[in-house]
C-alpha cells in the first residue's frame, strides 16, 4: 500500500491482526448490508471468544450466525436476536452472553464511540431493565439514563462503492448501521461491491469519509433476503 | 362485537393527519397504512433508515438492499429519504415523528408499557421499541383488551418488564378506545355492540366512564 491507497487483495490481509477475545463492530441490519466475505474470513480464521456489536446475529447458515457453529462468539451486543436455532440453544445453555441494547441506543453508542464521546444521556430505557445499574439524571424535569459508547478492535463494513482512499457510499437501506460501525473500529475494514478510483465519487455524496477506513477489499455478495414480501 | 384486526387499524387511521410522519410497528400497526384516508398524505418512517416507505415490491422490483424494520422487502415512495440508523433514531429520539403506533402485552394507568419481554420465555430483544416510546410525543398502542384466557391487559400496574414509563396516552383495543390521564383509563369510544359493562369487566386498572360513551361506526 502506498499513500492513501487502502485496497488489499486478499481476505487474509483484510482481517490480519484479528485475535481471540477481540471486539468486532459489524454493520448490517438483519441480513441486509452485511460484510459477507469478511464474516466468512473470520470463520476461516477460527478466531474465538469474540464480542460482536451488531444489531442482529444473522440466521443459522448466513450472516454472523455462521460463527456460532464453532462457538467463535462469546458475547453479542444487539437489539434483536434469536432468529436462529443455534443462537437460542447456546444462549439458553449459558454458552453465549447477550447484552440487549435498544436499537437507537446501539446506533448512538457506535456513533459516539467513533466521535470520541465516552457516554451520553438518553431517555430511552429509563425505568426499564436496560437502565438497571446505570446512572440516571434529570434534565428539564425529564429522566435520562447514562449510556457508555462503544469502540471495537475491528469494524467490518459493507459499502456499495468505495474508492481506493476508503471514501464510501452505501446503497439504499443497506446503509443502516454501516456508517457508524465504520467510525468506531481501531481497524475498519470495508468490503465493497465496487472499488472505484479517487474522484469518481462526488465529494459531497460521500457517506463515510476515508479517514475512518483502514482497509478496502473487493467483495462478492449473495445478498440473501430474510423476508421476501411481495405486493398482492 | 369486538373489532377485527382490520377494524382496529381503521380506527387508528382516524388519528392520522395530513402531513404526518408516522412510524408503524409490526402486526396490527402495519395494517394502518392500508387505511390512510383518501386525499391525505402521510410519510411512513421505518427505523432501519427509511422515511417514505412504500408498498411491498412486485417480483421485478425486489431488491435485497431495500427492506423495512421488519426485515421485509419494501419499496420507497417518490420523495423518500434513506439514511443511517443513527440518523433514523435521531429523528425518533428528537421527537420529530408525529405519530407512533405499536403493539403491547400490557399497559397501565400510569402510561407505562410492557411489550418486549415475558420472563421464562426466550427474550429476543426490544429492537427499536424503547427508543420509539421514549421519543414520540404521540403514541397509540394497539392490542386486544384481554389475553386469550380473558385476563385484562389494561392494568393498575404492569407486571412484565417495562419498555417505557409514563409514555402512553391512547390505546385502541378490540373493544374500546381508551385515553390515559391523571392515573386512570378513560373510556372514549366502544366497539359496536360492546357494552360499557363488558369493557369495565375486562379492564383491571381504574376506568373512568363519563356520560354516554359513543359507539364506533365503520362503513
Amino acid at each position: 500500500m502506498a499513500g492513501f491507497d487502502k485496497v488489499v487483495k486478499t481476505y487474509e490481509e483484510a482481517m490480519a491482526g484479528l485475535e481471540d477475545g477481540m471486539t468486532v463492530i459489524a454493520g448490517g441490519f438483519g441480513l441486509c448490508g452485511i460484510p459477507e466475505g469478511l464474516i466468512a474470513q473470520i470463520k476461516n480464521m477460527g478466531t474465538k471468544d469474540l464480542t460482536f456489536v451488531s444489531n442482529n446475529c444473522g440466521v443459522d447458515d448466513f450472516g454472523l450466525g455462521i460463527l456460532l457453529a464453532e462457538k467463535q462468539i462469546k458475547k453479542m451486543i444487539s437489539s434483536y436476536v434469536g432468529e436462529n436455532a443455534e443462537f437460542e440453544r447456546q444462549f439458553l445453555a449459558g454458552e453465549l452472553e447477550v447484552e440487549l441494547t435498544p436499537q437507537g441506543t446501539l446506533a448512538e453508542k457506535m456513533r459516539a464511540g467513533g466521535a470520541g464521546i465516552p457516554a451520553f444521556f438518553t431517555a430511552t430505557g429509563f425505568g426499564t431493565p436496560v437502565a438497571e445499574g446505570k446512572e440516571t439524571r434529570q434534565f428539564n424535569g425529564r429522566d435520562y439514563v447514562l449510556e457508555e459508547s462503544i469502540t471495537g478492535d475491528f469494524a467490518i463494513v459493507r459499502a456499495w462503492k468505495a474508492d481506493r482512499y476508503g471514501n464510501c457510499i452505501y446503497r439504499d437501506t443497506a446503509m443502516n448501521f454501516n456508517p457508524m460501525a465504520a467510525t468506531a473500529g481501531k481497524i475498519t475494514v470495508v468490503e465493497a461491491e465496487e472499488i472505484v478510483e479517487p474522484g469518481e465519487l462526488k465529494p459531497t455524496e460521500i457517506h463515510t469519509p476515508g479517514i475512518y477506513v483502514n482497509r478496502v477489499i473487493q467483495g462478492s455478495f449473495e445478498k440473501r433476503i430474510e423476508r421476501l414480501t411481495l405486493r398482492q | 362485537m369486538a373489532l377485527t384486526r382490520e377494524q382496529i387499524a381503521m380506527r387508528v387511521a382516524r388519528e392520522l393527519q395530513d402531513g404526518f410522519y408516522v412510524n408503524l410497528g409490526i402486526g396490527i400497526p402495519t395494517l394502518v397504512a392500508n387505511y390512510v384516508p383518501s386525499g391525505m398524505e402521510v410519510m411512513l418512517q421505518s427505523e432501519n433508515g427509511l422515511l417514505g416507505m412504500g408498498p411491498y415490491p412486485t417480483e421485478a422490483q425486489v431488491d435485497a438492499d431495500m427492506i423495512n424494520a421488519g426485515k421485509e422487502t419494501v419499496t420507497a415512495v417518490t420523495g423518500a429519504a434513506i439514511f443511517s440508523s443513527a440518523e433514523s433514531f435521531a429523528m425518533i429520539r428528537g421527537g420529530h415523528v408525529d405519530l407512533t403506533v405499536l403493539g403491547a402485552f400490557e399497559v397501565d394507568v400510569s402510561g407505562n408499557i410492557a411489550s418486549y419481554m415475558i420472563p421464562g420465555k426466550l427474550v429476543k430483544g426490544m429492537g427499536g421499541a424503547m427508543d420509539l416510546v421514549a421519543g414520540a410525543q404521540n403514541i397509540v398502542v394497539t392490542m386486544t383488551h384481554a389475553d386469550k384466557h380473558g385476563n385484562s391487559k389494561l392494568l393498575e400496574q404492569c407486571t412484565l418488564p417495562l419498555t417505557g414509563v409514563n409514555c402512553i396516552n391512547k390505546i385502541v383495543t378490540d373493544l374500546a378506545v381508551i385515553e390515559i390521564k391523571d392515573g386512570a383509563f378513560h373510556l372514549i369510544e366502544r366497539a359496536p355492540g360492546v357494552s360499557v359493562e363488558e369493557i369495565q369487566q375486562k379492564t383491571a386498572g381504574k376506568l373512568v366512564v363519563s356520560g354516554e360513551v359513543p359507539e364506533m361506526a365503520f362503513d
